[in-house]
């Protein structure tokens, strides 16, 4: 089952990034490339898979394995909910020994049932998990089951970690809503402003930034996949009118699928950046309108788009004296490099470096577009190289995930999270503004120069007079 | 009698448990020049490392061996071996430390044998330690995973013979329940009775939030994988913590060192009988910094014993630390309202509580109903807010609050910081707390000022 899953995921003709692999290539698969024993980094499929569904807010989250998964990663996202708490819940049947020598299909059918009585979701998402996939437990047979007596739906997430990589267990948790969810529900009202938006998970609320937008729009976010999403919402998403996908790589396939099945066209689009949101609304209101929603909403987004340009630029301009100019290293999962590469070229940084490790050749000849043939674009740096680079002052300032902040913080070197650990929200135009000040506030932090002071004991130590030698007054 | 409930339920919710390979590797952090290796699919890598990065605020050397669905069937002593190799070769490290997860474990194989065939293909890996810790999933928690880990550097490192002992040296085996800073803590006290200490594992060295002037890509310093072969050398071993107690008694098999357990060291009554062992094993008195240190705790247990005088406290915590933190609590007149333990452990019988529920962060939610204060780890901040109760913030992880790991609660002076923090807490929660406070120097100022005028 899940290889036919697999083998279908990696066929995706709206993935660029398979389509320019060669047939053997594209039969190993997404995860075969960089997984070297001892040298390999990042989440698993089914963390992945958690990305994309856990911000369905109002659902039940079950991991089903023994306690690695869930144990050591519940409650470690930002993913912000306007409403219901109960994806922060951590649900796991924790299998023990006994039940992993007998198979785990009995215990997991209870656990839903608990978690049905107790909390009343509208629906159960069922993690499978490395050990669940190799002792077989028949998960999808369980769910169909708990559905039926229970009333409820219960959603198998097919995605166990070593299938590969988070990227692929995005694309297989589209493929679960594909397959259980979407569709089952029909929404109480329709528009012909309704879109669903792709691929952003309302990670420190940036949905949010973007929503106001939207509603002055008059468009309707008619689903969220899955950002601070409700399950009727998700499964009703069918009859949207236009699919905006915002992390490209996630859920195109989901996109195009709906597109076949539905026929609802699909664009791949940014808030990150001014130049980019904006872009991202003219699609957009495009898209609707060739859908059938009136002209004007595309007078009434350039209007909206003027406005709000010239305000981020006024709010940019005392930021950009202070920042142009100064070194970036980028080391994102790359996703959203060219994104936050078009950002930053916005107020005037220079890019010293930016990581493709996880691009597509598209997203890289983005990059190209906008730095030129040389753009320094690099692979993975070995921690031991960016120290190096960091301690050398090749770059004013990392951004990355959270994992790298300490190499830069121990060569004492200015670091900015731009992961999805993060507690800031970088989307819109307010997005931009904000991760702005935030550069600015952290590059120029007056703590720099304070631990950089050399130790008392170290010979530079009094040099720019501020210690006057106090032994000749005690002397005296 | 304490009664240990086990739990029914086949949903655990808001796990109390992490893996056993998560403390597995944490012990491991603990020796210097050490690189901890999970056997697993690189998810599970991923999770642990990230979790502990966000405890400790510090960069955590960890790898994995990267299994796939095919190299699980097959058998993964091939990815165990090019994994050393490539570790080797990236990091250098002295130490790798094999750490097992389910995955592997389900699939049963006997890693501990290949790696003896292993060594033999590469005599290059002459300078490397390899130690192999079998740390399942489904094989405890935290403590567990630490303990079976320390006990696996002894098995494979600890000389197997008994000869002659240094009188002035001690073991330490310290618990997963010691922060860096306690461990720091643990050393001064032994070395002012004149004593070098042998401690593993030592976060102290490693964790304790230092900037070393160069990149180092394994942990930070530590244990040195020498003295870990010199533990036989030493004249006593104290064991610290329950889940100790398998090292403690392996290293004693092996090399006939008497060891001595102590359940935790926080508390006038454990401190007394740490001190007492110290003074045993030295021969010599307490130094009077350390007389003084005590005369201080009792003055804090005096001041502070108010305001723990009849409360109700819900605790989550592994079990050693939940045992140290209840006993003190209880010494001071507090009451254990609810107590949750991750595993089963031996250390549950002797917790001062009528019951210890086996469970998670749920079950701690429903019976700490009526408590006044929550202590656990930072995954209970939305709990403690939902039933309105202040949430002290204590083991692992704590996320959202920095210095966690620099907090000492051992010792004398470390049980007077923890009364403080406890009481402060408690103070800031009470109602009318100021006022009390407020109004009890003013009945103060009065007694002075009616004595006063009688003497004047
Ligand atoms: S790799 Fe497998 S066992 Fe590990 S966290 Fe991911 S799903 Fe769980």
């Amino acid at each position: 089952m899940l290889k036919d899953k697999l083998a279908k995921v990696f066929n995706e003709p709206g993935c660029s990034h398979n389509q320019e692999k060669s047939e053997k290539e594209r039969k190993r698969g997404c995860s075969a490339k960089s997984l070297t024993p001892g040298a390999a980094a990042g989440g698993c499929a089914f963390d992945g898979a958690k990305i994309a569904l856990q911000p369905i807010t109002d659902a039940a989250h079950l991991v089903h394995g023994p306690i690695a998964c869930e144990g050591n990663s519940w409650d470690s996202r930002n993913s912000a909910s306007s409403g219901p708490t109960l994806y922060r819940t951590g649900f796991t049947t924790d299998l023990g020994e006994l039940d992993i020598i007998h198979g785990g299909e009995k215990k997991l059918y209870r656990a839903i049932k608990e978690i049905v009585h107790e909390r009343h979701p509208p629906a159960v998402f069922v993690y499978v998990t490395c050990v669940t996939a190799l002792i077989g437990d028949d998960v999808e047979a369980v769910c169909r089951a708990a559905s039926e007596r229970l009333g409820t739906p219960v959603i198998p997430v097919n995605a166990p970690g070593f299938a590969g990589s988070k990227n692929l267990g995005n694309k297989l948790a589209g493929e679960a809503l594909l397959d259980h969810v979407i569709g089952t529900l029909e929404p109480e009202t329709t528009t012909p402003f309704d879109i669903n938006v792709l691929g952003e998970y309302n990670v420190a609320g940036e949905l949010w930034q973007v929503q106001p937008l939207f509603a002055r729009l008059g468009i309707r976010i008619l689903a969220p996949i899955t950002g601070d999403a409700r399950y009727h919402q998700v499964a009703a998403a069918h009859r949207a009118r236009v699919n905006m996908v915002v992390c490209s790589q996630a859920l195109v396939s989901l996109a195009r699928q709906m597109q076949e099945r539905w026929e609802i066209p699909y664009f791949e689009g940014s808030f990150y950046g001014i130049a980019d949101t904006s872009m991202s609304l003219r699609t957009l209101a495009r898209l609707l309108i060739s859908r059938g929603a009136p002209a004007d909403l595309l007078e009434r987004t350039e209007a909206l788009i003027a406005e709000e340009e010239a305000r981020a630029f006024a709010a940019l301009a005392p930021y950009r004296e202070r920042l142009a100019g100064k070194r970036v290293l980028l080391y994102t999962g790359g996703v959203k490099s060219w994104s936050v590469v078009s950002a930053l070229h916005e107020i005037g940084m220079v890019i010293v470096g930016t990581s493709v490790r996880k691009s597509t050749d598209e997203d890289k000849e983005r990059i190209r577009e906008l730095m030129g043939e040389d753009a320094p674009m690099v692979d993975q740096i070995p921690a031991k190289q960016m120290y190096k680079m960091l301690s050398d002052g090749e770059a004013d300032i990392l951004m990355s995930g959270g994992r790298t902040q300490f190499v830069a913080l121990k060569t004492k070197t200015p670091w900015l999270d731009i992961n999805q650990e993060r507690h800031h929200a970088y989307a819109g135009y307010d997005g931009m503004i904000e991760l702005v000040r935030r550069i600015d506030g952290e590059l120029n932090n007056p703590v720099w120069p304070e631990i950089r002071r050399p130790a008392p004991w170290d010979a530079a130590f009094g040099s720019a007079g501020e210690a006057e030698p106090v032994a000749a007054e005690m002397h005296a | 009698m304490t009664e240990v409930v086990p739990s029914t339920k086949a949903c655990a919710v808001n796990p109390l448990k992490v893996s056993p390979a998560l403390g597995g590797a944490m012990a491991f952090l603990g020796v210097d020049g050490s690189l901890p290796l999970f056997h697993g699919s690189q998810g599970c890598t991923a999770f642990a490392l990230v979790l502990m990065v966000r405890h400790f605020h510090e960069a955590i050397p960890l790898q994995t061996t990267a299994m796939s669905e095919l190299t699980t069937i097959l058998g993964g002593a091939d990815n165990v071996e090019a994994a050393i190799g490539n570790i080797r070769e990236r990091n250098q490290p002295k130490l790798i430390g094999i750490l097992s997860t389910a995955l592997t474990e389900t699939r049963g194989e006997d890693i501990g044998a290949e790696l003896k065939a292993m060594r033999e293909r590469h005599p290059e890996w002459h300078d490397l330690d390899l130690v192999y810790a079998s740390t399942p999933d489904y094989g405890g928690s935290l403590e567990e995973g630490w303990g079976a880990s320390v006990k696996a550097m002894i098995e494979t490192l600890v000389p197997e013979e008994r000869g002659p002992r240094t009188l002035r040296q001690v073991n330490v085996l310290a618990g997963s329940h010691l922060t860096p800073a306690d461990a720091e803590e643990i050393r001064e006290i032994i070395e002012s009775f004149g004593l070098s200490p042998l401690i593993l594992p030592d976060l102290a060295g490693s964790l304790d939030g230092h900037v070393p002037d160069h990149h180092i890509p394994t942990s930070l310093g530590g244990t040195p994988p020498a003295a870990i072969r010199e533990l036989g050398r030493s004249a006593v071993t104290f064991a610290m913590g329950e889940h100790m107690r398998p090292a403690a008694e392996a290293l004693t098999r092996r090399t006939g060192v008497p060891f001595r357990l102590f359940d935790h060291v926080t508390g006038l009554a454990a401190s007394d009988a740490f001190i007492a062992a110290l003074m045993e094993v030295s021969g010599t008195p307490a130094p009077e910094r350390v007389k003084r240190e005590r005369s201080r705790l009792i003055d804090a247990m005096l001041d502070g014993h108010f305001f723990f005088e009849g409360k109700h406290i819900a605790i989550a915590a592994e079990s050693d630390l939940l045992l140290a933190v209840a006993a003190l609590l209880a010494a001071m007149g507090a009451h254990v309202g609810a107590a949750v333990i991750p595993c089963p452990s031996p250390a549950a019988a002797r917790v001062p509580a009528a019951r210890v529920l086996v469970g998670d962060l749920g079950d701690l939610e429903k019976a700490a109903h009526g408590c006044d204060l929550v202590i656990a780890n930072s995954h209970a901040r939305e709990l403690a807010e939902r039933l309105g109760l202040p949430l002290f913030r204590l083991g692992f992880p704590v996320f959202d609050r920095l210095g966690g790991p620099q907090r000492v609660s051992v010792g004398y002076r470390g049980t007077r910081c923890l009364i403080f923090d406890l009481a402060n807490l408690l103070l800031d929660h009470a109602a009318g707390a100021h006022a009390a406070v407020g109004g009890n120097a003013h009945e103060l100022l009065e007694e002075e000022h009616h004595a006063q005028a009688q003497a004047g």
